[in-house]
């Protein structure tokens, strides 16, 4: 199946970008020259240098380390919510399109509910509600309510294919509900689910950041968002930019890669859409 | 469908979201772990200080009995008293009702800036399609949405207010301070709607109408505002206001960078006293404003076109 991708320019680009990030995320502890929870407060804004190439923050903690490590926590929170929601979400939509009636109903009923108000409002609810909010209720809380978008799309993509012939005769040759939804719906409809899986992997990060920047996210002083909320702190500091401007960048840089790699897979899944946007 | 039906359905849907919402705010306080008593006074209190704000949150009654109390103070426009302290300060009503015109006034501004941004850099995107023209304003919409608020407003902040100093302050509240927020606010939904804007117009400027227009000799500035444009603007203005929701959450960040009072702030700071009622109560607020703004939308969008009702 890999052999028959095909992406579009930007898709590539996109895909480079996000492989990038996953490669700075896996290595970067490793190749992180000092650790990024180490204060030291002789060595307070220091410009950067050759010991510390990026400078280091107001507890005198390596910039650069910092950075690398954030994105490691990026990455794997947003790995985590990616697969945890969208094996919910697809499994959720693939039983309500199936069996449609009155389980369909009260699933998308509770689908509705969570659409129908700002999707970060119920993260900061989950978040608020805990003391210390650790890595696992950011988790939790981005998981919350980021299964419904692949629920919707795939409950549409299953009332469509259940009624194909290849369906029909499926049921005809007295193959269990389990047995079609696993081996004749669900990967029949893994391409939009790939499509919104790309887009997930940088808006998830962009929530994460959003939540720590706000000071809800777990107590680490090196995530993305984090550092931003320092970055803002300081703004009126000289010379102290960068610390703004570098982790708002690692952001952007992630987003950007995940939105072009998405446009990408959704014109090669669905070609209506094609030079479209 | 009938309009009356229609009308129904919707205004149904919205009910129940509104509903939906409020289960899921009281939730949040009685499913997760933890005592909310503990988080407030600390693990010291006296068996007495804890009765009394058991009493004073309703945590003493049975969950249910819990819900209609909160149910009631949703009806009767209270929306709780705040705990800690309920007989020195107003209820939680009075402490959003205080800051609300700001959000209100800072999500009005973001909407306008990124309306009046987005349809000419559109427009001129889907005129010159496929030119360098073209690209710059779609490489620009790209990265403005995946630029963070939170990259975007301190940046905005340093440049105009530190080092240029053309803005007022951030703190104050005048006309003038507004507009650095309302840039902020707006520019990721400027992208989207300039985006949209762009694919609607070469959809529309491929229709008959269109080239009718032309043919019968009509200035292109005409046909491309005056036919064009008009029929391109209805999903633009729907999704425009579809987004309007989602300027009251990206204030949150907004208004924390810029210290500017409003439902934001004032969530943040409940979260941090340990509020829980002025969090429920601002949260519940922002979400009955988005799903009465989603369902006005509708109920416009379906009035205005009739094949909408039938699906």
């Amino acid at each position: 199946m890999k052999a028959g991708i095909k992406l579009s320019l930007s898709g590539r680009i996109g895909g480079v970008m996000v492989g990038v990030f996953i490669l700075i995320g896996i290595i970067g502890p490793w190749i992180a020259p000092y650790d990024p929870e180490l204060v030291n407060l002789e060595a307070r804004f220091l410009p950067p240098s050759s010991e510390h190439w990026l400078g280091t923050d107001v507890n005198g903690i390596d910039t650069l380390s910092q950075l690398l490590w954030g994105a490691r926590s990026a990455l794997t929170i947003s790995l985590t919510v990616v697969s945890v929601t969208s094996v919910i979400g697809v499994s959720v939509g693939t039983i309500a399109g199936w069996f449609r009636g009155a389980t369909d109903e009260v699933l998308m009923r509770i689908v509705d509910v969570l659409m129908a108000f700002p999707g970060i409002l119920l993260n900061i609810a989950v978040v608020a509600t805990v003391a210390q909010p650790g890595l696992g209720v950011m988790i939790a809380a981005l998981c919350a309510n980021g299964w419904v978008s692949y629920a919707r799309v795939a409950r549409g993509e299953v009332l469509a294919l259940r009624e194909r012939e290849y369906i029909h005769a499926a049921v005809a040759i007295g193959a269990s509900h389990v047995r079609i939804m696993a081996r004749h719906l669900v990967p029949n409809i893994l391409g939009p689910a790939f499509v919104q899986m790309a887009f997930a992997f940088g808006a998830v990060i962009m929530i994460e950041a959003t939540l720590s920047f706000l000071g809800l996210g777990p107590h680490l002083s090196y995530t993305w968002g984090a550092m931003l909320d320092q970055g803002t702190t300081f703004l009126w500091r000289p010379g102290f930019m960068h610390y703004t401007l570098l982790p708002g960048l690692a952001i952007m840089w992630v987003v950007l890669g995940a939105n072009l790699l998405s446009d990408g897979l959704r014109d090669r899944f669905d070609p209506r859409h094609r030079g479209r946007q | 469908m009938s309009i009356g039906s229609f009308l129904l359905r919707r205004l149904g849907s919205g009910a129940l979201a509104i509903l939906g919402v409020s289960i899921l705010v009281f939730a949040f306080l009685h499913l997760v772990p933890g005592d909310p008593v503990d988080h407030l006074l600390g693990g010291e209190a006296t068996a007495d200080q804890r009765k009394k704000m058991e009493a004073c949150m309703g945590l003493d009654l049975p969950a249910h009995e819990q819900f209609i109390r909160f149910l009631g103070h949703v009806a009767d426009g209270s929306l709780g008293v705040q705990c800690p302290d309920p007989k020195g300060k107003p209820t939680v009503a009075a402490r959003i009702a205080e800051v609300f015109p700001y959000t209100i006034q800072l999500a009005f501004a973001g909407m306008l800036v990124a309306i009046v941004l987005a349809l000419p850099l559109g427009v001129i995107a889907a005129v010159r399609r496929g030119t360098w023209v073209d690209t710059l304003a779609t490489a620009t919409s790209l990265s403005v949405i995946g630029m963070p608020m939170m990259l975007l407003a301190p940046v905005l902040l340093l440049v105009f207010f530190i080092w240029l100093g053309w803005s007022p302050g951030p703190t104050e509240t005048g006309l003038g301070a507004l507009v650095l927020p309302a840039i902020a606010v707006g520019v990721h939904l400027m992208a989207m709607l300039a985006r949209m804007t762009r694919s609607s117009m070469i959809e529309v400027l491929s229709e008959d109408y269109v080239r009718t227009a032309r043919a019968k000799g009509l200035p292109e500035g005409r046909v491309l505002i005056g036919h064009a444009l008009r029929n391109a603007l209805l999903p633009v203005i729907t999704v425009a206001g579809l987004q309007f929701g989602s300027l009251l959450s990206g204030a949150i960040v907004i208004e924390k960078v810029f210290a500017r009072p409003g439902l934001g702030l004032t969530l943040l700071e409940a979260i941090n006293e340990r509020n829980y009622s002025v969090v429920q109560g601002t949260v519940l607020v922002i979400a009955v404003i988005y799903v009465a703004v989603n369902t006005l939308v509708d109920l416009a969008y379906g009035l205005a076109d009739p094949r909408i009702r039938r699906g």
